[in-house]
């Protein structure tokens, strides 16, 4: 701005139409309605869509689907940071977890792909959290530290004890049945959970777990077990990880010790930071960006990921509220000049 | 005998990997997690500075200490800063820049096992009937006078009683004067300069790999943790229990399990004694 700033100032006013429809007046009127559902709508709708718009690209159509598994652990990881206030850099421990377990199931027990990848989701989501448990009475920087060396020392675990499978990783684990079924699945369960977890947060239990983000002695001092609901708070949080890594065992037909790469971790990090944090939309937003550049930068291998932590870091620090919540100021409010 | 002394090597390895993190940590309560990447950055600056400038190593050891020292400063001071106070932002961003460091090295030189650092010095002795070579023995010595000379640095001058303070309370310390974020930058770059001293006698003994950087992050961390984050003494003295206790499950079970000792180690301090062995009674209030 050029303009002297001491007798000016941008002002911020709730558009007529949000405030209308935040009470019972939503339904007054079709324009109402429509205002009220048209995100909601462009998210399933889109979403949905991908596939069908992408048939004539058949390679694009095989992103949608990392896109979905991307999207499941953003959105886990950002349920976690924003409204728990658990900060997990080891996201790729759920993906291996899911991937290792439904590979399992599927190999061991016979279990076709579409009741392995459920109960891999259940199962999964109770390993880690046993495997968490002990660090849940950690906060913020020392949750994030521990979180960040599960997936790193499994990986090694499992390379120099020579267990589950070792370095072969787990063959001929089935496919599901065709390409639609794999996407429809994914993005379906991707919605279902996304307005499940966007209802679960505005419920009671939401109001102790941000409790629990913003002030924990409180919780504490009104008798509420904080590790009991931390531990939930994991499990939500694991059992979409799981789902997306029992989902991938089966797209790639293997499990093995590349489930637990950095990129699982690295990537929804990023995504819920460009898309906006403690949306839970906004990481979804921000695979969709992010999941098709790292498909184009694939020749350059793990220069990707410096890539991503390079946008990651200009975000974090620059424009910390993220797409998402940009999108949301723009749709719900209006701004003007006024003197002062 | 054996094991008293390769427990001594190891513990010391890991206390010098372990200082510069506890110490930034200790000034400015900003986890580095950067640290491992500053690491090896420093063994590939050195490289680079013997190999393709053909500097005396001495020579290219400090000037990449002091490239280090500017580098980490620069990074606190154009990035970090910005963050500071937030802890989530905190640990993203300086995660994402040592990864975008590590990744970048990945891609750009640092392939296969072609990046070996010279050892310093060559040769061995015996002591008390065990065979060690000099490196080994220069890295025990490098610790002892690192050590040494924080200690006195952090009580015998000014500039060390400033962070001291700053450490102990940044609020009180910014009344009496102490401008806490440029001793936050000093913090930085001496921690940043640690790493790269840690890392330029440590990383002869082997080559220089990406993975490195993630493994001196997680040993880091581990030793921090056992001894209570922001703890000096505390780092030392956890260095040398999980140090002898590697060394330990090494010659009973087998290198194999090395790995599983960290992470057991941390779990075990954080159910017995969440504020780390050597923690003091504050911080177990702001951690658990």
């Amino acid at each position: 701005m050029t303009e002297p700033t001491q007798d000016r100032r941008k002002e911020r006013v709730d558009r007529g139409i949000k405030v209308r429809t935040d009470g019972v007046y939503a339904i007054a009127s079709w324009r109402e309605m429509a205002y009220l559902l048209a995100p909601r709508l462009t998210l399933i709708i889109g979403l949905l869509g991908l596939p069908i718009f992408l048939t004539a690209f058949p390679y694009w159509q095989k992103v949608v689907s990392i896109i979905g598994i991307y999207a499941l652990l953003a959105v886990s990881f950002d349920f976690l940071a924003h409204y728990v206030g658990l900060v997990s850099l080891g996201g790729a421990l759920y993906i291996g977890v899911g991937a290792y377990t439904s590979a399992y199931l599927n190999t061991w027990l016979g279990l076709p792909p579409l009741l392995a990848i459920p109960m891999a989701t259940v199962l999964g989501g109770i390993i880690c959290t046993l495997l968490m448990w002990p660090c849940l009475p950690l906060r913020g920087v020392y949750f994030a530290i521990v979180s960040l060396m599960f997936p790193l020392l499994a990986a090694r675990l499992i390379e120099a004890l020579d267990i589950l499978g070792g370095t072969d990783g787990v063959l001929g684990v089935d496919g599901l049945p065709n390409r639609w079924l794999e996407q429809y699945v994914l993005l379906g369960c991707l919605l279902l959970l996304l307005f499940g977890l966007r209802r679960l947060v505005n419920e009671d239990i939401g109001l102790v777990l941000r409790g629990v983000k913003d002030n924990d002695q409180a919780v504490k001092a009104s008798g509420i077990n904080i590790t009991t609901f931390k531990a939930l708070a994991v499990f939500i949080a694991s059992c979409l990880g799981c789902l997306g890594g029992a989902t991938l065992a089966h797209i790639y037909m293997w499990a093995g010790i590349s489930q637990f790469a950095l990129d699982f971790s690295i990537i929804p990090i990023a995504a819920t930071v460009v898309g906006g944090g403690g949306t839970l939309v906004g990481p979804v937003l921000g695979c969709l960006i992010l999941v098709p550049i790292s498909e184009l930068l694939r020749d350059f291998g793990t220069l990707r990921i410096a890539v991503y932590a390079v946008i990651l870091t200009a975000f974090i620090v620059f424009k910390s509220e993220g797409l998402m919540a940009y999108a949301t100021r723009k749709y719900n409010q209006f701004e003007r000049w006024v003197n002062i | 005998m054996d094991i008293l002394i390769y427990g001594i090597i190891n513990s010391v390895s890991l206390a010098l990997m372990a200082l510069g993190f506890t110490l930034v940590y200790g000034i400015s309560r900003l986890p580095n997690f950067a640290h491992g990447a500053l690491y090896v950055t420093a063994g590939y600056i050195c490289w680079q500075l013997l190999h393709r400038l053909g500097l005396p190593y001495p020579l290219a050891g400090l000037l990449a200490l002091a490239i280090m020292a500017l580098a980490g400063a620069a990074m606190y001071q154009l990035i970090l800063v910005r963050v500071r106070g937030m802890a989530i932002s905190e640990i993203i961003a300086s995660y994402a820049i040592g990864l975008a460091i590590l990744e970048g090295l990945r891609w750009g030189g640092l392939k296969g096992a072609t990046v070996i650092l010279p050892p310093f010095a060559t040769g061995s002795v015996g002591i008390l009937g065990v065979t060690v070579d000099l490196q080994r023995l220069l890295v025990v010595l490098l610790g002892a006078l690192l050590v040494g000379g924080l200690w006195l640095f952090v009580n015998h001058t000014r500039l060390g009683l400033a962070l001291k303070g700053m450490a102990q309370d940044e609020r009180a310390a910014l009344t009496l004067g102490i401008d806490s974020d440029r001793m936050a930058v000093v913090a930085m770059a001496l921690g940043s300069a640690f790493a790269g001293a840690a890392a330029l006698v440590l990383l002869p003994l082997g080559n220089i790999v990406v993975e490195a950087g993630y493994n001196v992050l997680i040993m880091a961390v581990a030793v921090c943790i056992v001894g209570g984050l922001g703890s000096w003494t505390g780092a030392i003295m956890a260095a040398f229990i999980i140090g002898f206790a590697q060394i330990l499950t090494v010659v009973l079970l087998g290198p194999h399990y090395q790995v599983v000792v960290a992470i057991l180690a941390i779990i075990l301090t954080l159910i017995w004694r969440p504020s780390g062995l050597f923690g003091r009674q504050k911080e177990l209030e702001e951690r658990v």
